[in-house]
């Protein structure tokens, strides 16, 4: 019994010494931005991070914004309503599926790259000899991904929300037959720029920190062997998930739960 | 003359460059070093030798400040490593080369771009001048040819060569090499042999090389350090070593298979581990 308690214990000071860790290492390569290097290193980033992940993003979001209006229809048109379709598509999309599945994705496709990747560079020594040469790491190789994750995933969830809408349009619209002015105009007299756009907008933004953070933090302090980034890799995925998904609910809560 | 990492000029003197005072190193349960002392002397190449397993990779981390020690302490050119800031750590390095085991180039750099790359990070040199300058460096191992290779498409001998370009690309004062004829063939291997003596002459540096290629590294040295069991067992001259009358250092220096350090792991006995049915393992 008491062996269960120390062990439990042990593994209570094990996580608050990473969180203060990944914490302190968030701090460090926050700050390594400026210069103009800097820059065509973040852009370089973008391009990986962001510009490669539109694909699996846009089509995600269309074949989302498709599924949500066919089922939303054969529900809403029991009741007569079929003209709300344009408001649930789009309130659906803007305030949860949009940040929570970009953010999913996201996770998938550019976390587990930006582990895997830092992960080889440390296994390979090459972090150490940045080090070596003088050249710090954290400024050189995390920040411009970190930075790079902060700008894209708030990006690619715009992206996702606009296809899903048109998603929702062809399949709403010229395929079942939803009058096309009131899926616009009840979309757009139900749609407040502020709290519904704006809202989604700041959850993808604490997504891409949180997803970005796990994901250059699991590469950096992974054990460098091929066994050490695999499960990196699996861990990233599966924490990015759940700190998606459990931060979700907070900021729903917050945001529309009347707890604010 | 040497300029010191202050920048201020100081005659040469007898002075160690290296001096690691009295190191302890624990990594988990496991005691590394036990009190290490050494000297490396300007100018010369000081080899650290021992079996596999005694450290050495990481003593010439603990070196290069990469590492903390427990107990001790490491002076550069009478700087203790351990104290610096961060910032002031980084700018110690840049007056030392590291060449690592794999070579660590830079995956996404090309060969010319990896060697120019401590230069545009600590210059502001104009671009015809880092293009004279890495050059000049590729020339000297020989890869100049290679130049718009990426690192993928070169032999371990070559990555190797191109990361000790890159190493001394800044004119360090001091050169560790972690274990620079691991997995080469014949004629590689000689040709770095080669390289870093010729380096260190041509380019007055000082070298510390750790290995446990014994031939190789003993036709370079001036002065070897053999580490064991996390002390320095011995020390002196190539040729000092190679009439050791210690044991240990004797089965070291002349490879064989089995004495102090014996070649069979801890076991029970032979006859009643065969005899015994119990647990297979």
């Amino acid at each position: 019994m008491i062996q269960r308690i120390r062990r439990l214990g042990g593994r209570g000071c094990d996580l608050l010494e990473s969180l203060g860790r990944a914490s302190i290492f968030l701090m460090q390569s926050a700050m390594g931005m400026p210069s103009r290097e800097g820059l065509y290193l973040w852009l370089r980033q973008m391009h990986f991070i962001g510009v490669l992940s539109l694909a699996i993003v846009l089509v995600s979001g269309l074949f989302i914004g498709m599924v949500l209006s066919l089922q939303g229809y054969t529900i809403l048109v029991d009741f007569g309503a079929e003209d709300a379709l344009g408001q649930m598509v789009a309130l659906s999309l803007l305030r949860e599926l949009a940040p929570v599945v970009a953010a999913l994705l996201f996770a998938g496709r550019a976390g587990s790259a930006l582990t895997a990747e830092i992960g080889l560079m440390k296994a390979t020594e090459q972090l150490t000899s940045m080090e070596m040469i003088g050249v710090d790491p954290l400024r050189r190789v995390v920040a411009p991904r970190l930075w790079a994750g902060f700008v894209a995933l708030p990006l690619l969830t715009v992206g996702f929300g606009v296809v899903g809408i048109y998603g929702g349009y062809l399949v709403g619209v010229d395929w079942l037959g939803v009058f096309e002015g009131s899926y616009w105009s009840n979309m757009q007299a139900s749609v407040d720029f502020v709290d519904d756009v704006g809202n989604g907008i700041i959850k993808s933004l604490v997504f891409a920190l949180v997803v970005t953070w796990i994901a250059v933090f699991q590469g950096y302090d992974l054990v460098p062997t091929s066994e050490g980034i695999s499960r990196a890799t699996t861990r990233t995925v599966v924490y990015s998930s759940l700190a998606v998904l459990g931060l979700d609910f907070v900021l729903t809560a917050v945001m529309f739960g009347g707890l604010a | 003359m040497f300029v010191n990492f202050t920048g201020m000029v100081e005659p040469m003197s007898d002075t160690p460059f290296v001096a690691v005072e009295g190191l302890h190193f624990v990594r988990g349960d496991k005691e590394i070093f036990r009190g290490v002392d050494m000297t490396i002397q300007r100018g010369g190449v000081t080899a650290i030798m021992g079996p596999s397993g005694s450290g050495k990779t990481t003593l010439l981390k603990l070196i290069g400040g990469q590492l903390t020690p427990d107990a001790g302490r490491v002076l550069i050119d009478g700087q203790d490593v351990h104290r610096q800031s961060r910032r002031a750590l980084f700018t110690m390095r840049r007056r030392m080369g590291m060449l690592f085991q794999s070579g660590a180039l830079f995956s996404d750099l090309s060969v010319f771009e990896n060697v120019a790359f401590p230069l545009r990070v600590h210059t502001d040199l104009p671009e015809a001048m880092v293009r004279d300058l890495v050059l000049m460096k590729l020339e000297a191992v020989g890869l100049r040819g290679a130049r718009g290779l990426m690192p993928s498409e070169l032999s371990g001998g070559m990555a190797r060569r191109v990361a000790l370009a890159r190493a001394v690309a800044l004119d360090p004062e001091l050169i560790l090499y972690d274990e620079p004829f691991v997995g080469q063939d014949p004629i590689s291997m000689g040709v770095l042999v080669q390289l870093i003596k010729r380096l260190n002459q041509a380019l007055g540096l000082t070298s510390i090389v750790v290995s446990h290629d014994i031939k190789e590294t003993l036709s370079i040295a001036d002065y070897v350090y053999v580490i064991a069991d996390g002390r320095v067992m011995a020390h002196g001259t190539p040729e000092s070593l190679d009439v050791d009358q210690d044991p240990r250092v004797s089965q070291f220096v002349h490879g064989e298979p089995d004495g102090p350090v014996p070649f069979h792991y801890p076991a029970m006995d032979f006859v009643s581990d065969m005899l015994s049915t119990g647990d297979p393992r």
